[in-house]
C-alpha cells in the first residue's frame, strides 16, 4: 500500500509537468494586456512598456515558461502582477476560505445524499422512493445562484436569522454550505440509489437472507458496503469541483476564497495568479483521485493495490 | 421402516406479476409453480429436474422462504411456514440451508471467507470468537481446503473451491435439510464430481436430507433417492429413481430421458424428439400442460388437467394415460 501511493506521487509530477505547459500556454493565449491595465488609462506607451520589461512579458514565451517553473520547483509561483503579493501567500490566503465553504457543505451533503440513496433503494416503488428522487431531481435542477439568492432573500433580508455576507462566524457558513451541497446531496442520491439497486440484485445478498440474517444487516454489511464504491467514485469527482467551483457560492455571498480570486485574477489578466490557481486545482483532483484509487482497495478487496 | 416426513408440499402455487397498467396494477401473471405437492423423507436425496424455466428453482425458494407462496402449503418439521413472518422463519433457517447455483456471486467479495463461514453462527447461536473459529476451521478441512485460507477473499479461490465454501457455509449451523440450486451446473466436469462426492460423503456423516435442484439428468440418476419431475411450473411424475428410469410414465419423463446420452458409441438409442414450443407460463392452457407437444394426446388432455395418481407404491404421475 506504502509503495502504491509512493508511486502514485511520483507519477503526479510528470503529469504535473504537463499541465503545467498546457496552463501557461493557454493563458497567453487569452487575448488582452497585463501591463497595460496595471499601468492605468492614461499610461504612456514608455510607461506600459517598462512594466513589460519588468515582469519579463518582452521575453520569448519558453524563456517566461522556463523562469516560471525554475521559480516553481524552488516554492516560489512569482508575484501578482496586481498586488505585487507573492502568488504563493496570496493564494494560501484565500485557501483557507475556501477550505472552510467546501468542509460546510461536505458536513452533511454526503451523508444525507447516500442514506436518501439508500432507502430509496430499499422502499423502490414506495412514497419514500418517489419523494427522495424528487428532492434529488430539484437539488440538480436549482442553480446553485439562485439557491443562495432566495436563501439570502429568506433567512437573511426577511427573518434576519442568518448573514447574506462574509465569513465572520459559524452563521455565515450555513447559507454558502446549503448552497455548496446540494447539489452534492442531489447527485449522490441518484447514484447511490442505483448503486445499491444494482447490489440489491447481487446472489450475496439473497445468501444472506437464506442464511437467516437480519435484514437489517443484509442491508448494511452485505448491500450498503459493497454498492460505496461507485458512490466514492462521484464523491471525489464532486469534492474536486467543489475546490475549484466555489466560485459562484464565493461570488454570491462575498467570500475571499480562491473562485472569487480566480475571477479576478482572469478579468486583471494577472498571469502568475491565474497559473498558481490553475496547477493548484490540477493537483487537488490529482491527489484526491488517489485518496479514490486507494479507497477502493478498502472498499473492495478484489481490486487491493500492492 | 417407516419413513419421516421431514418437508411437505400441499398444492404450492406461486405467480410472478408482469405488466402494468396505468395505476401500476400487475396486468399478467407467469404462473411460475402451479399446485405442486411432495414429501420428501428425512435423510434421502430429493431431486426436482426439468428444463430451464420450469419452475425448479421458484420451488426451491419458495421452501427455503425466499419466496412466499401465493396458495398451498409448505410443511418443514411438522409446522407450516409458508406464511410466518420473516422474523418466525429467522430460528427455522438454522435447520434449513441452501447451497447457489453461482458460487462466485453468491459469496460477498467484501467478507473473508471466516466471516462467509461464520456468519450463521453469529445469527444462531452465541458461540464465542474461539469456538466459532474452530468450527469454521473444522468446516473448511471437512469440505477439502485448509485453515489457511480462512482469511483469504473469495476472489482469491477457483470456481470449485468457491463452491466448496458454499457448502461450508451452509453446513455451519448443522441443518437437517439443504437445499443445493443447481449447486454443480457452473462448475467444469472434473469439478462437479468431486463436489458430487463431497455432497455424498456428508450426506452420509452428518445424516443430511438434500433436495437436489438440477436440469442434468445424469448427475440426478448418480445421487438421488427420488425423484420429482417438473414441467411448466406441474409436477408431472414423482417415483423413486429405479422406478423412474427403468419405466418412466409420463410421455414428457420419457421423453426427457431417452435424451440422456449413453456413454457408449456402438449402442445406438431411439429418441424421442418433442415437437412444438412449451406453453406461455402466462396463459396456461387448460387441460394438460404437456398436451401441446405430446404423442399420445387426448381430447380429454386438451379439455382437462390431469388428477395426480398413484399407479404403484411410491410412484406418482399426473397424466390421463394412467387414470384410474
Amino acid at each position: 500500500m506504502g509503495r502504491y501511493i509512493a508511486r502514485r506521487l511520483l507519477e503526479t509530477i510528470p503529469l504535473m509537468l504537463i499541465i503545467s505547459i498546457f496552463v501557461f500556454m493557454f493563458i497567453h493565449l487569452i487575448p488582452g494586456d497585463p501591463a497595460r491595465t496595471l499601468a492605468g488609462v492614461e499610461a504612456t506607451p514608455e510607461e506600459i512598456e517598462a512594466i513589460r520589461e519588468e515582469f519579463g512579458l518582452n521575453d520569448p514565451l519558453l524563456k517566461q515558461y522556463a523562469d516560471y517553473m525554475i521559480g516553481l520547483f524552488k516554492g516560489d509561483m512569482g508575484r501578482s502582477l496586481k498586488s505585487n503579493i507573492p502568488v504563493t501567500e496570496l493564494i494560501w490566503s484565500r485557501f483557507q476560505f475556501t477550505i472552510q465553504l467546501v468542509c460546510a457543505g461536505l458536513v452533511w451533503a454526503p451523508f444525507l445524499g447516500i442514506f436518501i440513496g439508500v432507502m430509496c433503494a430499499i422502499k423502490r416503488g414506495t412514497w419514500v422512493d418517489l419523494g427522495g428522487m424528487f428532492l434529488a431531481i430539484c437539488g440538480l435542477s436549482a442553480p446553485g445562484f439562485w439557491l443562495g439568492l432566495m436563501g439570502i432573500q429568506f433567512f437573511s433580508v426577511k427573518m434576519g436569522m442568518l448573514p447574506s455576507a462574509g465569513l465572520e462566524s459559524w452563521k455565515s457558513l450555513v447559507l454558502p454550505s446549503l448552497v455548496m451541497g446540494t447539489g452534492i446531496m442531489a447527485t449522490l442520491a441518484r447514484y447511490s440509489r442505483s448503486s445499491m439497486l444494482e447490489t440489491l440484485r447481487e446472489d450475496y445478498v439473497r445468501t444472506a437472507r437464506a442464511k437467516g440474517q437480519k435484514e437489517s444487516i443484509v442491508m448494511f454489511r452485505h448491500a450498503f458496503k459493497n454498492s460505496l464504491i461507485q458512490v466514492v467514485t462521484i464523491l471525489g469527482l464532486q469534492i474536486g469541483g467543489l475546490l475549484s467551483g466555489s466560485v459562484i457560492t464565493e461570488n454570491i455571498f462575498s467570500i475571499p476564497g480562491m473562485g472569487r480570486l480566480l475571477v479576478d485574477s482572469i478579468s486583471f489578466r494577472d498571469y502568475p495568479v491565474i497559473q498558481g490557481l490553475l496547477m493548484i486545482f490540477a493537483l487537488q483532483y490529482v491527489l484526491i483521485n488517489l485518496v479514490v484509487d486507494v479507497l477502493y482497495g478498502v472498499i473492495n478487496p478484489k481490486i487491493r493495490l500492492d | 421402516m417407516e419413513k419421516n416426513v421431514i418437508l411437505s408440499l400441499k398444492n404450492v402455487s406461486k405467480t410472478f406479476p408482469v405488466g402494468k397498467s396505468l395505476l401500476g396494477r400487475p396486468t399478467k401473471f407467469v404462473h411460475a409453480v402451479n399446485d405442486v405437492s411432495f414429501d420428501v423423507y428425512e435423510g434421502e436425496t430429493f431431486s426436482i429436474v426439468g428444463e430451464s424455466g420450469c419452475g425448479k428453482s421458484t420451488t426451491g425458494r419458495l421452501i427455503n422462504h425466499l419466496l412466499i407462496p401465493d396458495s398451498g402449503e409448505i410443511w418443514f418439521q411438522g409446522k407450516e411456514i409458508s406464511h410466518i413472518s420473516q422474523d418466525e422463519m429467522r430460528p427455522i433457517r438454522k435447520d434449513m440451508q441452501m447451497i447457489f447455483q453461482d458460487p462466485a456471486g453468491s459469496l460477498n467479495p467484501r467478507m473473508r471467507v471466516s466471516e462467509l463461514i461464520e456468519e450463521p453462527l453469529l445469527i444462531h447461536t452465541d458461540m464465542s470468537a474461539e469456538e466459532r473459529a474452530k468450527i469454521v476451521n473444522n468446516l473448511l478441512k471437512i469440505v477439502g481446503l485448509s485453515d489457511k485460507h480462512a482469511s483469504r477473499y473469495p476472489h482469491e479461490f477457483s470456481g470449485g473451491q468457491k463452491q466448496r465454501i458454499g457448502i461450508a457455509r451452509a453446513l455451519t449451523v448443522n441443518p437437517h435439510l439443504v437445499i443445493a440450486d443447481e449447486p454443480i451446473s457452473a462448475l467444469d466436469v472434473s469439478i462437479q464430481a468431486q463436489v458430487l462426492n463431497l455432497l455424498h460423503k456428508l450426506q452420509e456423516e452428518y445424516k443430511l436430507t438434500y433436495v437436489f435442484i438440477s436440469h442434468d439428468l445424469s448427475v440426478v440418476e448418480m445421487i438421488s433417492d427420488r425423484i420429482a419431475v417438473m414441467y411448466l411450473g406441474f409436477v408431472v411424475e414423482t417415483a423413486p429413481k429405479e422406478m423412474l428410469y427403468k419405466t418412466p410414465l409420463h410421455p414428457y419423463t420419457e421423453a426427457l430421458l431417452s435424451a440422456v446420452p449413453i456413454p457408449d458409441p456402438t449402442l445406438h438409442k431411439e429418441r424421442i424428439i418433442l415437437e412444438g414450443d412449451i406453453p406461455s407460463t402466462i396463459n396456461l392452457p387448460k387441460g394438460c400442460p404437456f398436451a401441446a407437444r405430446c404423442k399420445k394426446c387426448r381430447p380429454e388432455c386438451l379439455e382437462q388437467r390431469p388428477e395426480r395418481v398413484e399407479v404403484e407404491p411410491g410412484h406418482f404421475v399426473a397424466c390421463h394415460l394412467y387414470k384410474k
